[in-house]
């Protein structure tokens, strides 16, 4: 497929340069070229394809085959503005064509109307910068449509009462249920509660090209190797490649935007794989580097003209940041689950999406899923009771118990745009290629930590309806380390509180968009990458029409 | 952060040794030029075949593979025999050998040795001065011994717990150097990793690992998978019988 793609000249003034081919990238360039525009895709990471993917825990996980290396782009941590920050892995995300949607676990839900209004609906929060949407549910949910039909979601229409209005049905059925789901399913209606298939983006039919899920169990973390799970490698980049309009030029590291002397975006600057410097010119950038490498490109394309970085007039490039908080409980029962087969998570519920916080004490909402998504060795190191002898015959024993009868439930929940969170550029260390590193500055808001144990406390429920022999878990702790990565480049109406406007063209540069987790207002309740999938394919009919109308060159 | 905690916990636990995967690529190598092949082969007819056939394909392939790579020699890249029995006999400490096979069973000590010369290169350091801390260690605490591999069941289990730094309160802490990886939970690490890789991957001999936890061999699994969802009569039927209650 690759060959079929077109081959510019980076002196070639393409239509729209992308950076970064993941969730939103992938949708981008499938979109625009599909519209008669040449596009470029800048991605830093390698291009692999399924033949290069496997089961292999060391090289995937332990080696980072996928992901970012924290050797070649370390990262500094702190809690607040005042602390010097400490040398320490901040985040994990997906560093090859595709991104973070190859790995990532698939989890689809849409937001529901109140993440675009609660700020409305709530009124202010101390402590947290709350801020409404420029769009609405209405305005999106075409495309959540489109995302489902296009890309592949499986699920059931109508299943959770809490859902909110669709325009069609999802393309295909759930996924087979696992133990874990039923567990999950029986205990949560003996309390009362509404779970429902979860909606997976991984096939539960066979597209072209893409079988139906072979529920092989080796799925977070890991590429899928049948294109089951619908990755934009998968997808988006595929349908790209075939306009025979757009080239995915991999191992393209871009640290610079470049600016011309009127304030407009020319292209974007990167490094080969062998570190030669290259300016891709284009008459319009589209950046969807995800939410920390987003505004740290933005920070790093700092000129006389835009001191503070680009785009960053507002000062809030990088702030704002959203984790999406949470906790784990585990369970272990009497009879095999077996639930190492199959994708991870079968089932959910979102009686908790709304909570009041007149009655709660807390702003937010979550939502809980039931699921496994150890492999065998981060089963043994993480999947065990506390108090598990960590040698010896009875370690062993655990293992051979209780491998097979654990599950989990997993709490996703709101997390409040607070602006001192953030990733900003580390003023000491450097990555492997001189440039400064990340440094990620985050601290839960209050609210974030007691909603999380407040969902902490009815996932311990559920299993005790359940009738789990035994049951444990990790509250709700303040994050140092995230892989949701949202808010640090915000959508809105106002240049002083945001960075893009709702046709995700920055407020400062006419010719430059962002479209990635960085442009999400709030956090949604855990499950970002289906709303970043969506207003990506808005972003797309937006940029058409003000490049159809004259208005991105002019 | 919720999503991946077994993401963070890999990277808090697995990830120490970082460097270039030279041999796992080599060893993947083949795995990726019998994958490659499926691949170049089915692009000879549509697509629907391939996605018919792809899931039956890679079990085919599997276990030819699996049944090709059964009779590798054991020989030693990294420790010398004398430290590679050493080491083998502390993995059979940390996975024992009762009456399923252990770590030595699994041939772990060779996926240690393999791995400290391929993408665990930063772990060397580790064991070259673990391994004479923990003569010296053997000495101390009985004397007359100087192997650890010559000591009995219990003494062995009494110097390991001697280096684990989590080991209940009373006993020990130990760290070969300031700053250096404890050896004790290194050598832990590895030998957890070399008993559960996936067996294509220079580990779990036999599958003797994933047959101890009941992990199937397989490339592809149907439903029903466990007890609990082998009679589910489905969303609709459940979600009415739900109603009736």
């Amino acid at each position: 497929m690759r060959v079929d793609q077109p081959r510019y000249k980076t002196s070639d003034e393409v239509d729209f340069v992308i950076v970064g081919s993941g969730a939103a990238g992938g949708i981008l360039a499938k979109e625009l070229s599909t519209n008669g525009f040449r596009v470029v895709v800048l991605e830093q990471g390698p291009y692999l394809t399924e033949a290069d993917f496997s089961h292999n825990e060391i090289e995937i996980l332990a080696l980072d085959k996928l992901t970012n290396h924290p050797k070649l782009q370390p990262t500094t941590v702190r809690k607040t503005p005042d602390e010097k920050a400490k040398h320490q892995r901040a985040l994990v995300y997906g560093r090859c064509v595709g991104g973070t949607s190859v790995h990532f676990t698939a989890n689809f839900w849409r937001f529901h109307e109140i993440d675009f209004v609660e700020r409305s609906k709530v009124g202010p929060v101390p402590g947290a910068g709350l801020m409404d949407w420029p769009i609405t549910y209405a305005d999106l949910e075409p495309y959540y449509t489109k995302v489902e039909w296009e890309i592949g979601v499986s699920g059931q229409a109508g299943a959770s009462p809490f859902d909110p209005p669709r325009s069609k049905p999802y393309p295909m059925p759930p996924l087979a249920v696992k133990s874990s789901g039923v567990i999950f399913e029986r205990a949560a209606r003996k309390l009362g509660w509404h779970p429902y298939p979860a909606p997976m983006a991984i096939l539960s039919q066979a597209r072209p090209g893409r079988s139906a899920c072979v529920n092989c169990g080796f799925c977070l973390g890991f590429g899928c190797e049948v294109g089951a799970k619908s990755s934009s490698l998968a997808t988006a980049i595929r349908m790209a490649e075939k306009t025979g309009r757009c080239e995915i030029r991999p191992n393209s590291y871009v640290h610079r935007i470049e600016t011309d002397a009127n304030g407009r975006a020319t292209g974007a600057v990167y490094f080969d794989e062998k570190r030669n410097v290259h300016l891709q010119k284009a008459k319009a950038v589209v950046v969807c580097a995800n939410g920390a490498e987003t505004p740290r490109l933005l920070l790093l394309s700092a000129n006389k003209q835009f001191p503070n970085g680009l785009a960053n007039s507002s000062g809030i490039v990088g702030k704002y940041l959203m984790f999406n908080s949470g906790g784990v409980v585990t369970g272990q029962f009497e009879h095999p689950l077996n639930d190492y087969k199959g994708y991870a998570v079968s089932r959910v519920l979102h009686d908790f999406y709304e909570l009041d916080p007149q009655k709660v004490g807390f702003c937010g909402g979550g939502g809980l899923d039931a699921r496994f998504d150890f492999t065998p060795i981060t089963f043994a190191f993480g999947g065990l009771p506390p108090g598990t002898p960590r040698s010896g015959k009875d370690f062993k024993a655990a293992l051979a118990q209780d491998f097979n009868r654990t599950m989990e439930i997993f709490c996703h929940g709101t997390s409040l745009p607070v602006e001192n969170n953030s990733f900003s550029l580390d003023p000491d260390l450097k990555d492997a290629w001189g440039l400064p590193a990340l440094r990620l500055t985050y601290k839960d808001h209050p609210d974030d930590l007691k909603l999380g144990n407040w969902m902490f406390a009815r996932a311990h429920e559920l299993f005790e309806a359940a009738g789990a022999q035994k049951k444990w878990g990790f509250p709700a702790q303040e994050q140092q380390f995230g892989v949701h990565l949202l808010g640090t480049c915000r959508m809105g109406n106002d240049p002083k509180t945001s960075v893009i406007n709702a046709d995700h063209r920055t407020h400062d540069v006419m010719n430059l968009f962002l479209c990635d987790g960085s442009s999400l207002v709030t956090s949604g309740r855990g499950q970002p990458t289906m709303t970043i999938e969506a207003l990506a394919f808005r972003a797309a009919d937006r940029i058409t029409a003000l490049a159809k109308r004259g208005e991105i060159s002019a | 952060m919720v999503c991946i905690s077994q993401m963070s916990l890999t990277e808090n636990l697995l990830h120490p040794r970082v460097g270039k995967s030279e041999i796992t690529r080599q060893n993947t190598m083949s795995e990726l030029n019998r994958r490659n092949f499926l691949l170049r082969a089915g692009t000879g007819f549509s697509a629907a075949w391939v996605t018919a056939n792809w899931p039956a394909l890679l079990f085919a392939a599997t276990h030819a593979h699996n049944a090709a790579k059964a009779a590798t020699p054991p020989k030693f890249a990294f420790f010398t025999p004398e430290e590679g029995a050493e080491v083998e006999a502390i993995t059979a400490r940390i996975i024992p050998t009762d009456d399923t096979p252990g770590a030595r069973e699994a041939g772990v000590v060779y996926f240690i040795d393999h791995g400290l010369v391929t993408f665990g290169v930063d772990d060397q350091k580790t064991y070259r001065e673990g391994l004479p801390e923990l003569r010296a260690r053997v000495s101390e605490m009985f004397s007359g011994a100087s192997k650890f591999s010559g000591l009995t069941a219990e003494q062995q289990d009494a110097v390991l717990h001697s280096f684990d730094e989590n080991a209940p309160a009373g006993r020990r802490a130990f760290r070969a150097r300031p700053g250096a990886q404890n050896f004790f939970e290194t050598i832990r690490l590895h030998t957890i990793q070399g008993f559960l890789i996936d067996p294509e991957f220079g580990g779990n001999r036999d599958g003797v690992g994933w047959k101890l936890i009941g992990r199937e061999r397989e490339h592809r699994f149907q439903s029903p998978f466990g007890y609990y969802d082998k009679d589910y009569p489905g969303w609709q039927s459940a979600a009415k019988e739900a109603d009736k209650t």
